[in-house]
C-alpha cells in the first residue's frame, strides 16, 4: 500500500497529463475499495483486540481488591513460572521433532504426485488431504478409540501379546501421540501448498534438464525444491507458529488423560486457562503477548537462516 | 528476500501474537461494574400486591440453562402468567456457562434475568458486590421448611437466599448385583468391607476392579470428604476464607482411596469418557459410588448391563449411623442486573416448586429433586427401574437424601480448586504416589491462590 501512496502522481503532474491521471486515480480508488473491508476486519479483529491485551497485560486484577496497575510485574510472573516455560520448552522440543518429519513428509507426497509418474494420484492427493478436513470432535473419538488404553486395537493386540498398554497417555507418550495426531491432519495441509507451488514452475526449466539427462531424482533436488524455496519458508513459518499456538489437539487429549495435559501442556492452554479458570485475564494477556514475542523471534532466526542460505547458494 | 515476503512475514507474526491475545480480550474487562441495583441489606418481603402488578406486566425474560427440555416447565410459567415472555438460552453447560456469565456480568449488559448455577459455583457470584439477588424478600418466608435442610444451607448463605435449588446429588452406591454374587461378596457396609471387598473381588477377576477411583473427578472426591464430616471449605461472603483440606479426617478419606489406587484394589481411569463407558458397558467394575442423578445416566450409558445393577448407601465409616453426601445439583438464581427483579424471581420460584412443574423435572427430565413434597410423591418414589431389577431406586435415593450431612460450604472460587485438583491430588492417583502429599499440594496451592487473589485464609 505505502509504494502505492509514494509513486502516486502529485499535482504537478496531473495537471500536465490530465488523462494518464484520472484513469490512474479509477484504478487507485477500486484498489483501496479492495482492501477496505480486510483492513476493516484487520484492525477490529487484531489490531484493536492486540492492544486492548497489552493494556490489559499492566493492569492486576483480584477478585478482592479490584484493578490497579502493575507495570510489568505480569511479565516477570510469566518468565519465572515453571508452568509456562516448560510448555514453552515442551513446544520447542515439538518444533525440533515434528516440523522437520512433516515437512519432509509434506515434500516427499508432493514430489511424488507431481512427477505424475503415480496411479490414483488425485485419489492420493485427497486421501492425504483428508484428514485436514476432519472435524475435531470426530478426531477425538477416533484417536481416543486407537489409543485407548482397555480396547484400542493397538493395546488390544499388546494386551494379546502380554506386554500391557502401549504408553500412549505416559507423560512422554503423550508427547509423541499428539506429533502423530499433528502429523496425520498437516502433512495433507502442507503437501497441498507446496503441490501448488511446484505445479507454477514453468515446465522449460526441467525439459531442458531432462535433455541432459538428469534424473527425475535429480531434477526434484536441483530445480524443483529451489524454485519452490519461498513456498517452503511459508509452510515452515506456518509451522513454527502453529507449534507454540498448538491448542486443539491437547485441549482434545484432555478428557483421555487429563492428569498428564494438565492445565499448561501448551503455553496457549495455559493462557487460555488461567483466564478461564483462574479469571486472571491480565495475567493471560501478558503470557499472550510473551508468546507472540517468542514466536516472532523463532520465525525471524527461521527466516533469516534461509535468507543466508539462499545468499549463499 | 523481497519486500513483500518480509511484510507478509511481519502480518503472520503478528497475527500470531494477536490470535493468542484475541481469545482473551473477550473476557478482558478493567474494571468492575457492579450490579446497579438497590443493596437488600434489611430485606423486607415484598408486598404481595407488587408482585402481582409485575406479574400483570408484559416482560421478557431471558433464561440461561442447559437442562434439557426445560422449555416445558417454562411453558407452565407462561400458561399461569400469560403476560410473560422467556427467552430460553442454552450458552453451554458447566464452565461455558459461567465464563460467558461472568463476561456478561462485567460488561454489565446482555446478563439474563435467570441463570442456572449450581451449589457450589454460588460464591462465586456472591463475591464482593454480588452479582446475585437475594431472594428472600421475594420468596415465600415458609420455603425454607420445603426442602432437606443440606439443601437449604446450600442456598442459604451469609445471610441471603441465592437461589432456588432445582436438583441436587445425594450420594449412593450403585453395584452389579450378578458381578458380586459371582464372586461372593455382599455389597460393602462399612469402608472396612469395601477394602477388603475390593482385594476379595480383585483376586477373583485378576482383570476387573471393584471400584474406580477417577484423577479427574474433584466432585466425588470433595463427596467422600462431605461424606466423612471434613468441612474443608468456608466463605465468610465478604473476604475470609478458609481451606482446610489437609485435615486428619481428609487425609483418613483420602489415604484410603489413595491405598486402594496403589494396592492395585482399584483402578485409576479418569471418567466420564468412552473408555470409561466401555469399561461400565463390558462389567470392568463391579460398583460406582455415584450421585442420585447417577442411575439415570448410567442406564443410558451402559445399557448392556441393563437389570444387573442395584442401588444401595454408600459404604460408612461409623457403621453404626447412615451418612450420606452431595454430588452436584444445581438452583436456579436471579441476577441483580435484571431489569425485572420480580417477575425473574417468580420464574425461578415457580418452575422449582410449582408441584404440577417440580414433579415433571424428576419424572420427564430425571433430575433428581430438591423438594420435600416431590421426594415424598408416589409418582416419583413408586417408580421401578427395569435397569436396576425392578427396583425402586428413586426411593433409595430419596431415603439417601434426608441422610445428607448439612453446612457444607464452598470457596467463591472452586474453578480453580477443582481445575487444580488434576495436578495435585489427582496426579497423584494417576500415578499411583503417595495421595496425602497430593492432598497437602492441593491444599498448598488453593491457598497459595486464594492469598494471589487478596482473600484473607484463616
Amino acid at each position: 500500500m505505502s509504494t502505492a501512496v509514494e509513486n502516486a502522481p502529485s499535482v504537478d503532474s496531473a495537471s500536465r497529463r490530465p488523462r494518464v491521471t484520472a484513469a490512474k486515480r479509477r484504478q487507485y480508488g477500486a484498489a483501496y475499495a479492495l482492501v477496505l473491508p480486510f483492513f476493516v476486519i484487520f484492525l477490529a479483529m487484531i489490531i484493536v483486540p492486540l492492544f486492548y491485551s497489552g493494556y490489559l497485560s499492566f493492569f492486576k486484577k483480584q477478585l478482592i481488591g479490584g484493578v490497579r496497575f502493575a507495570g510489568f510485574t505480569n511479565y516477570t510472573r510469566a518468565l519465572t513460572a515453571p508452568l509456562f516455560l516448560s510448555g514453552v520448552a515442551r513446544m520447542a522440543v515439538f518444533l525440533v521433532l515434528q516440523v522437520p518429519f512433516m515437512l519432509a513428509m509434506s515434500l516427499i507426497f508432493a514430489l511424488a504426485l507431481d512427477s505424475g509418474m503415480m496411479r490414483l494420484a488425485r485419489f492420493s492427493r485427497l486421501a492425504i488431504f483428508i484428514p485436514y478436513a476432519v472435524p475435531g470432535v470426530v478426531a477425538t473419538l477416533m484417536w481416543g478409540y486407537l489409543y485407548g488404553p482397555d480396547f484400542g486395537p493397538f493395546a488390544q493386540i499388546t494386551n494379546a501379546l502380554g506386554f500391557g498398554p502401549p504408553p500412549f497417555f505416559t507423560s512422554t507418550g503423550m508427547l509423541f501421540s499428539i506429533m502423530n495426531m499433528v502429523n496425520w491432519a498437516f502433512i495433507g495441509y502442507n503437501m497441498i501448498l507446496i503441490y501448488a507451488a511446484l505445479r507454477s514452475i514453468p515446465g522449460e526449466l526441467y525439459e531442458a534438464a531432462r535433455v541432459d539427462g538428469a534424473s527425475e531424482i535429480r531434477i526434484a533436488w536441483s530445480i524443483k525444491i529451489p524454485a519452490i524455496r519461498p513456498a517452503l519458508l511459508l509452510t515452515i513459518i506456518f509451522s513454527v507458529i502453529g507449534t507454540f499456538q498448538l491448542f486443539t489437539e491437547p485441549k482434545l487429549m484432555f478428557n483421555l488423560a487429563p492428569n498428564v495435559i494438565g492445565t499448561a501442556w501448551t503455553p496457549n492452554l495455559y493462557a487460555y486457562n488461567i483466564a478461564f479458570v483462574n479469571q486472571d485475564a491480565n495475567y493471560a494477556a501478558a503470557l499472550a503477548f510473551l508468546l507472540g514475542i517468542v514466536i516472532v523471534i523463532v520465525s525471524y532466526i527461521v527466516q533469516l537462516s534461509a535468507q543466508r542460505k539462499e545468499r549463499r547458494s | 528476500m523481497s519486500s513483500p515476503l518480509t511484510r507478509r512475514k511481519f502480518l503472520i507474526s503478528t497475527a500470531a501474537a494477536a490470535t493468542s491475545a484475541w481469545l482473551l480480550s473477550a473476557c478482558g474487562g478493567g474494571g468492575d461494574s457492579g450490579g446497579g441495583s438497590t443493596p437488600a441489606a434489611a430485606a423486607s418481603q415484598i408486598p404481595q400486591a407488587d408482585i402481582d402488578k409485575a406479574m400483570d406486566t408484559p416482560t421478557t425474560l431471558t433464561f440461561w440453562t442447559w437442562v434439557p427440555d426445560i422449555t416445558n416447565e417454562v411453558k407452565l410459567f407462561t400458561t399461569k402468567y400469560p403476560k410473560m415472555k422467556v427467552n430460553v438460552v442454552n450458552v453451554g453447560q458447566g464452565a461455558p456457562h459461567y465464563q460467558k456469565l461472568r463476561t456478561a456480568i462485567q460488561s454489565g449488559q446482555g446478563a439474563p434475568d435467570v441463570a442456572q448455577v449450581e451449589f457450589q459455583f454460588i460464591n462465586s457470584f456472591t463475591l464482593g458486590d454480588g452479582s446475585l439477588l437475594d431472594l428472600t424478600p421475594y420468596a415465600p418466608a415458609t420455603l425454607k421448611t420445603s426442602y432437606p435442610d443440606w439443601v437449604w444451607s446450600q442456598v442459604n448463605t451469609n445471610g441471603g437466599l441465592w437461589g432456588i435449588p432445582q436438583d441436587t446429588g445425594p450420594m449412593g452406591l450403585l453395584y452389579r448385583d450378578d458381578l458380586l454374587s459371582a464372586a461372593g461378596i455382599e455389597p460393602p457396609k462399612t469402608y472396612d468391607d469395601f477394602a477388603s471387598a475390593a482385594a476379595t473381588y480383585r483376586t477373583k477377576n485378576p482383570k476387573n476392579y471393584l471400584v474406580n477411583v477417577a484423577p479427574n473427578q474433584p466432585g466425588q472426591i470433595v463427596a467422600y470428604l462431605w461424606q466423612a464430616g471434613v468441612r474443608p471449605f468456608a466463605f465468610d461472603g465478604k473476604q475470609t476464607v478458609t481451606i482446610d483440606l489437609a485435615s486428619d479426617e481428609a487425609k483418613k478419606v483420602v489415604k484410603f482411596w489413595g491405598d486402594l489406587v496403589t494396592s492395585g484394589g482399584a483402578s485409576n481411569d479418569a471418567d466420564f469418557n468412552d473408555t470409561w463407558y466401555q469399561g461400565l458397558n463390558s462389567g470392568k467394575w463391579a460398583t460406582l459410588p455415584i450421585a442420585a442423578w447417577g442411575p439415570v445416566f448410567l442406564s443410558g450409558s451402559a445399557p448392556k448391563t441393563s437389570g444387573k445393577w442395584r442401588a444401595a448407601d454408600l459404604p460408612q465409616w461409623d457403621a453404626s449411623k447412615a451418612v450420606s453426601s452431595n454430588w452436584g445439583g444445581s438452583t436456579d438464581a436471579v441476577l441483580k442486573l435484571s431489569k425485572n427483579q420480580i417477575a425473574a424471581s417468580q420464574l425461578a420460584l415457580f418452575i422449582n416448586t410449582d408441584k404440577q412443574s417440580a414433579l415433571q423435572f424428576a419424572t420427564k427430565q430425571y433430575l433428581f429433586p430438591a423438594l420435600n413434597e416431590v421426594l415424598e410423591d408416589p409418582a416419583f418414589v413408586d417408580q421401578k427401574s427395569d435397569f436396576y431389577g425392578g427396583q425402586k431406586v428413586n426411593e433409595k435415593f430419596a431415603q439417601i437424601s434426608k441422610t445428607v450431612s448439612p453446612d457444607f460450604g464452598w470457596l467463591p472460587f472452586m474453578d480453580y480448586v477443582y481445575t487444580n485438583f488434576n495436578e495435585t491430588l489427582g496426579k497423584a492417583f494417576a500415578d499411583k504416589t503417595d495421595a496425602v502429599a497430593g492432598l497437602q499440594a492441593w491444599q498448598d496451592a488453593s491457598v497459595k491462590y486464594a492469598k494471589d487473589q487478596g482473600f484473607t485464609v484463616s
